[in-house]
């Protein structure tokens, strides 16, 4: 019972209140890029779950052999060879979704979630609770990703799924779908989440140095290029 | 004539029309961490510029002569990222060594750098659009460019940012991203400008 209860809980911790996207802010990219259409946002989401899960469950499992010095590289080889892999696989039997994703799904490999995740949890976990913890993070990311895309999609092009909405068609908004849209949905998205969440849970903690990714090489006291922890603190800090 | 022309046709379009930030969406994790203050993106961005050109002269040949004969394309993405890994480590000890001014200035952005998708990007699509070497280097300048220009006007509208009256939940990153939008928003402005500054004889 408890250890079921220990899964929920890190499933849901991904999902909703540690989510990689709106809370972490991390693996802005692909969030950005590949949210304009519903397809490419839920086939990318799955895409990196798979890799997070898989990689997550390797390095958690060698996390007592691989040397503390040289840890990121042994991480981002483990987790280009599982995104070598999901390309593989895709490039064979989906190749329209190869297309649509095109670049984005190598670069899966530089993706702050997945790199984030070995260096925060699967290298201090055992190899099933990084497992979830990659399941949870991988639907957190899709669905985070599925929201941004559900907004764009039907606003922006009058579709759902690709399927036309005509009654929606004289008023949607073009900008959406463009790049700047993709900026501007994704901060609006941020400000309600921290507008629905305000104070249920400790912000500050997770984002100390040790939540960035970089953190393992950054080395620098100041965090100066931490993608996510100045911003985040700030944000914290003022909630 | 014709070898200049096209040149300058690639840079143009990588640091205008395709700018890799503002309408690709690479290397936003940088853009946005390091863009509050001019002197720390003005540093990154002359960092990645660097790091684009020498990692696309470091991968090219090996796409070129070693993995396209042997059949080993499917490798690129585990040996393109290995590759940038090393060179990044490589320049630093080189700067360290033998200019350290430099790597004083420079040398807190490099470790970050490797996992800037920006650079893995450039280096790939390099490949994907069948670019010469010396187009491909062209291309990686562009993208660099392209990249300290949206990070140094970044800086200056965040700057301004700092100032003003956000509300509550708006305030840190989400605004951030809002006026991110309204920057890129300007830069659909050079849409066409290269077709039309260079129309096909």
């Amino acid at each position: 019972m408890e250890k079921k209860n220990g899964a929920k809980e890190l499933i849901l911790n991904g999902i909703l209140f540690e989510n990689p996207v709106f809370v972490l802010v991390l693996g802005t990219c692909p969030t950005l890029a590949v949210s304009t259409t519903l397809l490419g946002a839920i086939s990318m989401g799955l895409a990196a779950m798979v890799v997070l899960i898989c990689s997550n469950a390797v390095i958690s499992l060698l996390r007592k052999v691989i040397p503390d010095t040289v840890r990121i590289p042994c991480y981002i080889v483990v987790i280009a060879g599982f995104v070598t892999l999901v390309q593989m696989i895709m490039h064979a039997y989906l190749p329209d979704l190869y297309e649509l994703l095109g670049i984005y799904l190598a670069l899966i490999t530089v993706n702050c979630i997945i790199l984030g995740r070995a260096e925060m949890f699967a290298n201090k976990n055992s190899v099933g609770k990084s497992a979830l913890d990659g399941l949870g993070m991988g639907l957190g990311f899709t669905v985070a990703l599925t929201a941004m895309a559900t907004v764009r999609e039907v606003l922006g092009n009058a579709s759902f799924f690709g399927i036309a909405i005509p009654f929606l068609e004289p008023f949607k908004i073009a900008f959406l779908t463009q790049p700047p849209g993709g900026f501007f949905v994704f901060g609006v998205m941020i400000a309600l989440t921290s507008f629905i969440t305000k104070g249920k849970y400790p912000k500050k903690k997770s984002f100390s140095c040790e939540g960035c990714p970089s953190a393992g090489v950054c080395g620098s006291k100041e965090c100066a290029g931490c993608s996510s922890a100045p911003e985040a603190q700030e944000k914290g800090g003022e909630a | 004539m014709e070898l200049f022309r096209s040149l300058v046709i690639i840079l143009m379009g990588s640091v205008l029309v395709n700018n890799y930030v503002l309408s690709r969406f690479l290397g936003i994790c940088p853009f946005l961490g390091v863009s509050k203050k001019l002197d720390q993106a003005t540093g990154m961005g002359v960092s990645v510029i660097f790091v684009m050109i020498m990692a696309t002269l470091a991968t090219w040949p090996i796409q070129t002569f070693i993995l396209d004969p042997l059949g080993l394309g499917y490798l690129q993405t585990i040996v393109f990222i290995l590759v940038i890994a090393a060179l990044v480590q490589f320049i630093e000890i080189v700067l360290k060594k033998f200019m350290p001014a430099l790597h004083k200035s420079l040398g807190v952005y490099l470790p970050l750098i490797t996992t800037n998708c920006a650079v893995l990007g450039v280096t790939i699509n390099n490949i994907n659009d069948g670019y010469n070497f010396l187009e491909s280097i062209v291309a990686a300048l562009g993208c660099g460019l392209g990249f300290l220009l949206a990070m140094v006007l970044f800086a200056g509208v965040r700057s301004r940012l700092d100032e003003s009256d956000v509300p509550q939940h708006f305030k840190g990153l989400p605004i951030t991203l809002i006026s991110a939008s309204i920057v890129a928003l300007a830069f659909m402005g050079f849409g066409g400008i290269v077709e039309n500054l260079f129309p096909a004889v």
